[in-house]
């Protein structure tokens, strides 16, 4: 099968956006969990699962929109994604887009928390011509994050609760998700090339707190100066 | 330590009156809150830098000139004045001028201005606003050192010979503190200059003041300015004060629920426990602010807001009654208490000037004759040379020049 490293115990999160209880898409976003968790198994390999339902943060949503102070909820999700080895994203359709309450959710989050994480996408919906909002949306966001998708979508409307192939697309995207985790793809990016993504001071959920002291703009603050206008602004001018 | 206030120049609508004060009627009222601060013993007055509605301070030297020359005591500030729209030359030439007029009651602290369409107003760009405020800063701080500047950069035009009117007071420039939220960079250029860091440390949870302050103060000793804990910290605070904690609260709701920063986020009471907000009674005020030196070490400067969302200037004068009164003896008597001995107070002009002179005459330059351009070169004043010696040859500065220029 694969180079075995041995037994890994993966942790993968689930952010479930539906609010309802029970809700087809938190069923969807848990039966691709459970597929992970069954593929990690017969590898050998131990997968634990946090949900964080996006309902529980609603109280605090209106605040972080309004002034991005992320009440103990948010913090605690920032947290489990943070510490994630996956993530697995299920949102409904509404109106034609993922929910609002998904949205908002990843939106207020910082720019560097999902870097090179890999991410299984899913939605539910009421018909089947929502059938691209994962793909024509939902995966333009987690790659504005940074994140690392994986190639299959998972969609499910109500008429593919009845169909086997909604099961094969689930268990390939598990699949996909797995090997994404057991390739350490997410690990290799931190670990060897972390720097070389923009940052923010303080961002990543409060993690990302490296300070470049050999930049441009470093020997600005210490006396140098920016090269002339017309020549190129990376660099210093040591004259 | 020093304690003052500082206010934001919001004109702003009372949610309880309904009424909006004029901007004549919110100036009169901030002149009002700078001399009753005096009057009941804190420190500092600080006012910030903006240039459009609903803020009426554009021009704070000239409000804060008026406020030294109304006071005797009180040491005048800014928080921030803009050193990304203003020209440093400006910047240099005001702030020398409210140095003079004021006797050194005065310093300066700079920030950047976070309204992009505010610098095109000024000729600047946002997008280049980080480089632009380092840049600039490094021009300032030689206009105010040097008789004579040449300088070149990205952002304004040349200078060739140049000398900022007037020299500082004493020959000794104002002191500056850096304000910055989460930007490394202008903590590492406070740090490089050895000038004072302030953590606006509103709005924000404390962790982010935490370790932008623990940056600041290693790379001070890395710049062998004094230890880490030696180094210049400057908090902000906001508060709304009352005898009692439950009239604060059910005094300032109506103005938090409708103030532009926080209306319809987060309530009074998760923004009182996730930052530094203390809404309460005096003790409240004193025991959450002591708690500040828990996260960011001794420090030195601490100012509140309390004049912003509407509030109305007789609550703003009791809040600053409640301060003087109750509130600031007790915080001055705790930290001193607490205080390490190594840890110096904020630098004034009068430290400043023992610092550079000790006990001999401060500089006072006196302009050659017929000078009248900035561009014919020579020295512009009549001890230039010899001050321009000293410092290039590192000897202690000595007063015995003269003469003319050749």
């Amino acid at each position: 099968m694969t180079e075995s490293e041995g037994s890994r115990t993966f942790r993968v999160a689930v952010v479930n956006a539906g609010i309802s209880d029970p809700s087809s898409t938190k069923l969807l976003g848990d039966r691709i969990a459970q597929a992970v968790r069954e593929i990690a198994v017969r590898r050998g390999h131990v997968v634990e699962i946090t949900t964080i339902d996006l309902r529980d943060v609603l109280p605090e949503l209106a605040g972080a929109l309004a002034s991005g102070l992320l009440g103990p909820r948010f913090t605690a999700a920032v947290n489990a994604l943070h510490e994630a080895d996956g993530v697995i994203a299920s949102t409904p359709v509404y109106k034609a887009g993922p929910s609002g309450l998904f949205s908002s959710f990843f939106q207020v989050l910082d720019n560097d928390l999902l870097i090179a994480k890999p991410v299984a996408l899913a939605a539910t919906a009421g018909t089947a011509r929502h059938a691209l909002v994962v793909d024509e949306q939902m995966r333009s966001l987690f790659a504005y994050l940074r994140a690392m998708s994986v190639p299959t979508s998972v969609f499910a409307s109500t008429e593919d609760w009845q169909d086997k192939a909604l099961g094969s697309r689930v268990d390939r995207a598990a699949f996909e998700l797995l090997l994404l985790m057991e390739s350490g793809f997410e690990r290799e990016v931190r670990g060897s090339s972390w720097r070389k993504y923009q940052h923010e001071y303080g961002s990543a959920g409060g993690n990302e707190l490296t300070i470049d002291l050999d930049s441009d703009l470093m020997r600005l603050a210490t006396g140098g100066s920016l090269k002339p206008k017309n020549s190129v602004i990376e660099g210093i001018d040591e004259s | 330590m020093q304690f003052g206030i500082f206010s934001v120049s919001d004109i702003t609508r009372d949610p309880v009156t309904g009424v909006t004060p004029s901007e004549a009627e919110r100036i009169d009222a901030e002149v009002r809150m700078a001399v009753k601060a005096e009057e009941v013993g804190l420190d500092v007055f600080a006012i910030g830098e903006h240039h459009n509605p609903p803020f009426f301070s554009s021009s704070p030297t000239t409000l804060l000139a008026h406020i030294a020359a109304l006071t005797k005591r009180l040491v005048v500030t800014t928080s921030t004045t803009l050193i990304t729209t203003n020209d440093p030359v400006r910047i240099a030439e005001e702030y020398a001028m409210l140095q003079h007029l004021s006797k050194g009651r005065m310093d300066l602290m700079l920030g950047r201005g976070n309204t992009a369409p505010v610098y095109p107003w000024f000729g600047q760009d946002i997008r280049q606003g980080l480089p632009l405020a380092l840049e600039h800063y490094n021009l300032l701080h030689r206009l105010w050192r040097e008789d004579v500047v040449d300088w070149e950069g990205n952002f304004r035009t040349p200078l060739q010979g140049f000398t900022s009117t007037p020299r500082p007071l004493d020959d000794v420039p104002p002191f500056v503190w850096h304000g910055s939220i989460r930007t490394p960079e202008i903590a590492e250029q406070a740090a490089y200059y050895g000038d004072g860091f302030f953590a606006n440390h509103i709005f924000w949870p404390k962790e982010h003041t935490q370790r932008m302050v623990e940056f600041y103060r290693q790379r001070f000793e890395h710049y062998g300015h004094g230890t880490a804990k030696q180094a210049i910290v400057g908090l902000g605070g906001q508060t709304y004060i009352a005898k009692n904690s439950q009239d604060a609260k059910r005094e300032f709701r109506p103005y938090f629920d409708e103030a532009p920063v926080y209306g319809n986020g987060p309530t009074m009471e998760q923004f009182t426990e996730m930052t530094p907000l203390t809404v309460g009674s005096p003790q409240e005020v004193i025991d959450k602010t002591l708690g500040f030196r828990d996260y960011v070490g001794d420090y030195q400067r601490q100012l509140f807001l309390v004049d912003h969302a509407g509030l109305p200037i007789e609550k703003v004068l009791d809040q600053i009654e409640l301060l003087g009164s109750e509130v600031v003896p007790v915080l001055r008597k705790e930290f001193a208490s607490l205080r390490d001995a190594e840890v110096p107070d904020a630098p004034t002009h009068a430290s400043l000037v023992t610092a550079k002179y000790g006990d001999a005459e401060p500089r006072q330059p006196r302009p050659n004759a017929n000078r009248g351009d900035n561009v014919t070169g020579g020295s512009p004043y009549q001890d230039t040379d010899a001050v321009a010696d000293a410092s290039q040859s590192g000897a202690p500065f000595g007063g015995d020049t003269f003469g003319e220029d050749d």
